[in-house]
């Protein structure tokens, strides 16, 4: 599945309310996310507290926002392939053998699994927080205050309004096809599902010619207008620079030790 | 599976920046011919396409007794759009597969937007003309070649990322063990993506042929003439491709190509004891740390970079050559 959707829909993302970090501007949560996440990556795998840290001060950031944390380790699920791939590290990896319950395992494996597991859940936190109080255009406007090129803009733009639209109409397709008895259980009867993807690319093709038509006769020129033109509050920057400087403190100590 | 959506700090800093500026000279490439290609009239389009794959990527089609696997789309989408617009869609869904699901690491956007848009759209689209040149001009061939470049782009999206595994490990797993477990997974996972590709093109070659940029140079007559193929020698012909893939692939160094878990359990005790330099540093350890044939390992690595580096330019080359057709034509 592709992750988080859960057949819900991107309206699902946000959790309403008014926390501090709900109310920063977009832009600098987005850099704000971008940076404490590189800034973990980073991070020498050895130095087990620098971590703790990270973790800290992601899970208070958590808490500050008032997510629940419910819906935060379910959307963390998305990382569980990843977690058991890393599981399997220590098995395969060569290197120096250490004895864990009577089974050899690699030392070099073992830190790389751990490596993996500590970035991923702490920066799948970071990008749950994100989304999780941030709107989808409140996103978008973001990206187009810190000038990434417009056309991407607007296909996030256009691809985000329609995907909850072609994940219904997906699900329609499936019910209908159910009701008919469709239940595949081999390769070689999937071509009703190919089918019906092929037509759900027709259909969703029509449709974006006809909404741009629509669009034309209501005077489009080719961009969205930016209904909220004011400048990033100074004081937004520095709220949101706390987390990232926290994590370069830890990042450059871990570095030193 | 394993190349799709890595996390954070699944590779080392270095290759995750290398392949970073590697996707972004891709993506402002696409930009710049896009921009001139196509005009305000097919960012919606684009748009829409992109929740086409999104959601595409949500159906679960069998693979063999009642387990299922997922689209990947790239093949398809440089398929139905051209490679630049293809490329630029699935970089879109990558991007905000991360950002807002926690899909795929933030800092692993370089070489998963590399491996899961640029390897696939572009090498999925030099092998979709270079097959077209031996298919016949009708739906049936269009379909054939579709589902050998789905095929291949989804293995040489594995083979990309245990490259990147090469230079950027970071746990000291031996490269052929990676390259084994990665593409021997993979090329049954392209079997799906191939047949769902195919048929998926055909069902759109026959509601609205104009759509797809692949079979652009037909014209309704063309597509319509020719036997159509039946579903059994689809099937058929299919597995055969596949099964040629597989043994060919299965020539390098694979030692055990029955999937992660046996390998795992193999390798895990018959390598026990053997010694090492702690310090990851790149290449040269990883091949040494391989099972003893250090040569073999390096050679297939070098031969799969050689191989994705050529079909990536070949589809560059290729998508460039039909841009200037176009842009003569009109």
């Amino acid at each position: 599945m592709a992750g988080g959707l859960d057949g819900r829909g991107v309206g699902h993302l946000v959790i309403h309310g008014h926390s501090p970090v709900h109310r920063l501007a977009p832009e600098t949560k987005v850099v704000s996310t971008f940076a404490f996440v590189i800034c973990v990556a980073l991070t020498p795998r050895e130095q087990m507290w620098a971590f703790g840290v990270h973790a800290a001060v992601a899970l208070s950031i958590v808490a500050l926002a008032g997510l629940p944390a419910r819906v935060v380790l379910a959307r963390l699920a998305v990382i569980i392939p990843f977690l058991t791939f890393a599981a399997l590290v220590p098995f395969v990896a060569g290197g120096e053998e250490i004895e864990v319950l009577g089974i050899g395992l690699s030392r070099d494996g073992l830190w790389g699994a751990w490596n993996v597991a500590a970035k991923a859940s702490i920066g799948a936190t970071a990008s749950i927080i994100l989304s999780a109080t941030t709107s989808v255009p409140e996103i978008l406007r973001a990206l187009t205050r810190l000038r990434v090129p417009k056309v991407l803009v607007s296909i996030m733009a256009f691809m985000m309004r329609y995907l909850d639209l072609l994940v219904d109409q997906l699900g329609r397709m499936r019910t209908s096809m159910t009701a008919r008895c469709h239940d595949p259980r081999w390769l070689w009867q999937a071509k009703p599902i190919a089918s019906s993807a092929g037509a759900l690319f027709v259909r969703s093709y029509e449709r974006g010619e006809r909404v741009h038509q629509a669009m034309l006769s209501r005077g489009f020129t080719g961009t969205m207008p930016d209904l909220e033109e004011q400048a990033t509050p100074g004081g937004d920057w520095a709220r949101a620079a706390l987390p990232p400087v926290v994590a370069l403190a830890v990042l450059l100590a871990a570095v030193m030790l | 599976m394993i190349a799709m959506h890595a996390p954070d700090g699944f590779l080392e800093a270095p290759v995750a920046l290398a392949t970073a500026v590697i996707a972004l000279v891709f993506v402002a490439l696409a930009l710049r011919v896009s921009g001139r290609e196509l005009g305000d009239r097919q960012v919606p389009l684009a748009g829409i396409a992109a929740a086409f794959i999104f959601a595409a990527q949500m159906f679960n089609f069998p693979v063999a007794a009642g387990t299922t696997g997922h689209l990947m789309g790239g093949a398809l989408a440089a398929i139905l759009l051209g490679p630049w617009v293809g490329s630029l869609v699935v970089t879109v869904v990558v991007v905000v597969q991360a950002l807002l699901f926690a899909d795929g690491g933030l800092t692993a956007l370089g070489y998963n937007v590399l491996n899961m848009a640029t390897v696939t759209a572009f090498g999925g689209w030099a092998v979709f003309r270079l097959m077209r040149r031996f298919m016949p001009r009708n739906a049936a061939g269009v379909m054939g070649a579709t589902a050998i470049a789905a095929l291949v782009s989804v293995v040489l999206s594995a083979a990309a990322f245990s490259v990147q595994w090469l230079f950027g490990a970071s746990a000291e797993v031996p490269f052929d063990t990676v390259f084994g477990a990665m593409v021997g997974v993979h090329v049954l996972i392209g079997v799906g993506e191939a047949i769902i590709s195919a048929l998926a093109v055909g069902a759109v070659l026959a509601a609205r042929p104009d759509l797809v940029t692949g079979a652009s140079d037909l014209d309704a007559t063309q597509l319509a003439g020719g036997r159509r193929v039946g579903r059994r020698t689809f099937v058929l012909g299919g597995l055969f491709v596949s099964l040629v893939f597989a043994a060919v692939v299965s020539q390098f160094a694979v030692d055990n190509p029955d999937g992660l878990e046996k390998v795992a359990i193999d390798e895990g005790f018959i390598d026990s004891g053997r010694d090492h330099a702690l310090d990851s540093s790149i290449f040269s350890d990883y091949a040494t740390s391989g099972v003893g044939n250090e040569t073999l390992s390096l050679a297939v690595a070098g031969v799969s970079g050689v191989l994705i580096t050529l079909l990536v330019g070949l589809g560059l080359i290729s998508a460039a050559r039909q841009g200037r057709d176009r842009i003569a034509a009109s």
